[in-house]
């Protein structure tokens, strides 16, 4: 340590801003947030949503779903709109979901992919957002393999929102507020709920997320899966400062007692190959969702899975095509999600209810 | 011929000789004498009350870029970045396109130097041919041309063996090696130390065993070899503790650390330019902030506070910049895709200023750990470059501890703009630089 005076703050070359600032509200909207209403132009997590925002953001999803059972699938609230989908990493149900959550309200929407579009030919990121921007599009919905590449594209882009659909192994507030839909539809208030998250924890955007989303309606999350995919920092010593007040449970048996939900990550095959596995088949014995250990959850509980699905791998085939599991309706949920999401932030809410 | 200067009423550290006082500086002909009785009548008399007057810091590891990578620095500018930070000498790292493998190289560096201006440039020269980590260079044509040491920087000494025969074959040359220690087994992502700010941003980490491990592995083989190992830019609080027990043995090995270490942590990646920043908060849109991303990492407190300590009770030999400019595209990318380093001549001393304003370390002590310190790693030969005797090199620097500054990075001499410190306020700056008793930066009528 220092020899200088006890406890005094670190050594740093100048007053640099202070805490205070450095938790500010810098993406919160201008006006602040009352009502719980989105006024904001990006979402990049949920980290900064409050438990109003993502009530009013689910109860207007409610309503969006209402719509989605219509035979004429159609409103015009965001006509006019232009909404960009940049895919830099293979994806069918993010993006199909964007895509037709925009269209259903009725907003033009363009679809890009890393192959065949310029970033094949060496364009920059950066360059290449800064070209749609100038096409005036409102909205860009990007997927990366690359943690942070919204925060870089909205830190650049004056007149474009950003939307989060998946970024490397940070973080997916889509799919968190599609999780949240089906937990509250199918669980009720998540308040004092105990929600496992069992799987490749480290690599997963998804379980950063619904940590978040969940943590703010009030849920417990327990962390359930290898020492080799749990995040370092979660395993011992340093208190769990990245995600704080998750537990982590290697034993599956014990962390899925008394679960009022459980979400199972996708395990890659390639993990296994990069050593941190032994084998599918001591995954699937250790760490598979399977009847027995379901018994051991609440009775009833909730089963999901984000996708795309191992059957008999993470979740047992019986149960994953069970009456405990959701896992299509999620999907549906998807779309309603980011039709109250895209609506709110092409809106801000202020064109009535979509009807 | 530059005229004589006399520089009135500084505070001299003169680590040398030991000597701390408050009296005159006095060059004519490019070296250090005494001050004449009758003044020459072309002298240049420059008032340095308030200011620090010292030997010209001397850089073990500056990224020059040139030949290659002339869009990112090139001698003329990083020269002039380097006067601008008080540095009157640097060493050039190899990893330029081509290596500096061949002697051919060296001198075209050295050719370059001298049509930039007065800032000293030697060279390091590869360990081995196109730094590919398989064959050695001619270290002994490269040390006949003027290579100061040997280093594969960038990259590691690629195996045991090759730095076995490294430390060898420089060893008997009386050169050091430098071994960018980094373990590439074990790091799975660049520039991102691995901890809890890694984990909560979703970054594949660099945790500090990737470094220890291969300090590790030299401070076996020099038991083995003999020879010198220069550890560069040593980050973690495991590799200072390693360097501390080698010495302790009696081994040959030296260390240096950059000012970036010394003062900040993996938390200036969530991008409020602030150790202090609470991870459990949410990101803001300067999170993953590119400019912070380094290698070695920027790492966690602990590691800094025994860098710091290192530094002081002298474990670390020199603070070296490791001077890594970039172009704009380098940087303006997501995290992962982002080049590493830092652009540091221009921020080093403002940098360091603050730990010996919070008390960390004694102003004398970081003046040697910039002169002396640097020059006894290189050898004894250059042991002139570090003192402000009679009859030695005219480098000086002066400086002004208490100035506060805004750090501009339009204004830099250096093509690099890449620093996490743009916009920060920096307490002690460089008012004038001396090489070779000629002004390389800084206005005589100030």
């Amino acid at each position: 340590m220092i020899a200088h005076a006890t406890g005094a703050p670190s050594p740093q070359p100048s007053p640099l801003k202070g805490e205070g600032e450095s938790d500010g509200p810098l993406r919160k909207g201008e006006e602040g947030s009352g009502g719980g209403l989105l006024r904001r132009r990006h979402v990049l997590d949920l980290d900064d949503f409050s438990r109003d925002e993502i009530t009013a953001l689910l109860d207007s999803a409610e309503a969006m779903r209402e719509l989605l059972g219509r035979s004429i699938k159609k409103a015009p609230s965001l006509r006019g709109k232009v909404v960009l989908t940049l895919f830099l990493e293979p994806s069918t149900r993010t993006r199909v979901s964007f895509e037709q959550a925009g269209k259903m309200l009725s907003a033009d929407v363009i679809n890009i992919s890393g192959s065949g579009s310029s970033a094949e030919k060496g364009e920059s990121l950066l360059n290449t957002a800064l070209t749609l921007q100038a096409m005036r599009a409102d909205l860009i919905v990007i997927r990366s393999p690359h943690s942070g590449a919204p925060y870089f594209l909205a830190r650049n882009l004056q007149r474009m929102g950003v939307v989060n659909a998946g970024d490397g192994r940070h973080a997916h507030p889509t799919q968190a507020l599609l999780d949240l839909m089906t937990m509250r539809r199918h669980v009720g208030g998540l308040d004092g709920r105990r929600v496992v998250i069992v799987g490749d924890v480290l690599h997963s955007r998804v379980a950063r997320s619904d940590v978040f989303g969940l943590q703010a309606l009030g849920a417990s999350v327990v962390l359930c899966g290898p020492p080799t995919l749990i995040p370092l920092d979660l395993l011992h010593g340093s208190g769990g400062e990245s995600l704080p007040d998750v537990s982590v449970e290697h034993d599956l048996d014990r962390a899925i007692e008394d679960a009022d939900a459980v979400i199972a990550l996708r395990i890659q095959q390639e993990r296994q190959g990069a050593g941190m596995l032994p084998s599918m088949r001591e995954y699937t014995r250790r760490w598979q969702v399977t009847e027995a250990r379901y018994r051991r959850a609440r009775p009833g509980a909730l089963l999901m899975h984000p996708g795309p699905m191992n059957e008999g791998v993470e979740i047992a085939s019986s149960l994953a095509h069970g009456p405990g599991a959701q896992i299509e309706e999620q999907v549906t949920n998807g779309v309603a999600v980011r039709m109250a999401l895209l609506y709110q932030l092409l809106t801000g809410g202020q064109e009535g209810e979509a009807e | 011929m530059s005229r004589p200067i006399l520089i009135t009423g500084a505070r001299v550290i003169d680590p040398a000789s030991g000597s701390d006082r408050t009296g005159d500086l006095f060059m004519r002909d490019g070296v250090m004498a005494d001050a004449p009785e009758t003044l020459p009548g072309d002298a240049l008399v420059i008032d340095g009350k308030g200011l620090i007057a010292a030997p010209g810091f001397i850089d073990l590891h500056t990224h020059l870029r040139e030949p290659g990578f002339e869009d990112r620095e090139s001698i003329e500018t990083g020269t002039a970045a380097a006067a601008a930070g008080g540095f009157t000498t640097v060493c050039a790292m190899p990893n330029t396109s081509p290596a500096i493998d061949t002697a051919a190289v060296v001198d075209f560096i050295t050719h370059r130097a001298r049509e930039a201006g007065p800032i000293r440039v030697l060279a390091f020269g590869a360990v081995s041919k196109g730094r590919k980590g398989v064959e050695l260079t001619d270290m002994e044509e490269l040390a006949r041309a003027g290579a100061v040491g040997f280093t594969d920087d960038g990259s590691p000494v690629a195996t045991g063996l090759l730095m076995e025969h490294a430390l060898l074959y420089a060893g008997e040359l009386g050169l050091p090696v430098m071994d960018h220690c980094e373990d590439h087994s074990i790091t799975a992502g660049l520039g991102m130390h691995e901890g809890p700010v890694a984990s909560r941003l979703g970054l594949a980490g660099y945790p500090s065993a990737g470094e220890e491990s291969i300090i590790a592995r030299d401070i076996a083989l020099l038991g083995l070899t003999g020879g010198h190992f220069h550890v560069a830019h040593v980050s973690t609080a495991g590799g200072v503790e390693m360097v501390r027990m080698a010495k302790r043995r009696g081994l040959r090995v030296t260390a240096e650390v950059t000012p970036n270490h010394l003062t900040m942590t993996d938390r200036w990646v969530l991008g409020c330019g602030c150790s202090t920043a609470v991870i459990g908060g949410w990101l803001t849109l300067d999170a993953y902030d590119t400019r912070a991303k380094v290698s070695p990492p920027l790492r966690s407190s602990t590691d800094r506070d025994a860098l710091v300590e290192g530094l002081r009770d002298g474990t670390i030999d020199a603070v070296a910049t490791d001077h890594a400019p970039h172009t704009f595209g380098d940087k303006a990318t997501p995290f992962d895709e982002a080049a590493v380093g830092i652009s540091t001549l221009e921020t080093a001393l403002g940098s360091l200023m603050g730990l010996v304003r919070s008390g960390a370390i004694e102003l004398p002590t970081l003046v040697e750990r910039l002169t002396t310190g640097p020059a006894s790693v290189l050898g004894e030969r250059f042991a002139e470059l570090a003192s402000l005797a009679a009859g030695t090199p005219a480098d000086v620097v002066l400086f002004d501890p208490e100035e506060s500054w805004t750090v501009d990075v339009s204004k830099f001499a250096s093509k690099g703009k890449n620093t996490p410190l743009a916009g920060q306020t920096l307490q002690g700056r460089v008012r004038m630089t001396i090489a070779g008793g000629a002004i390389a930066f800084g206005e005589a009528g100030r």
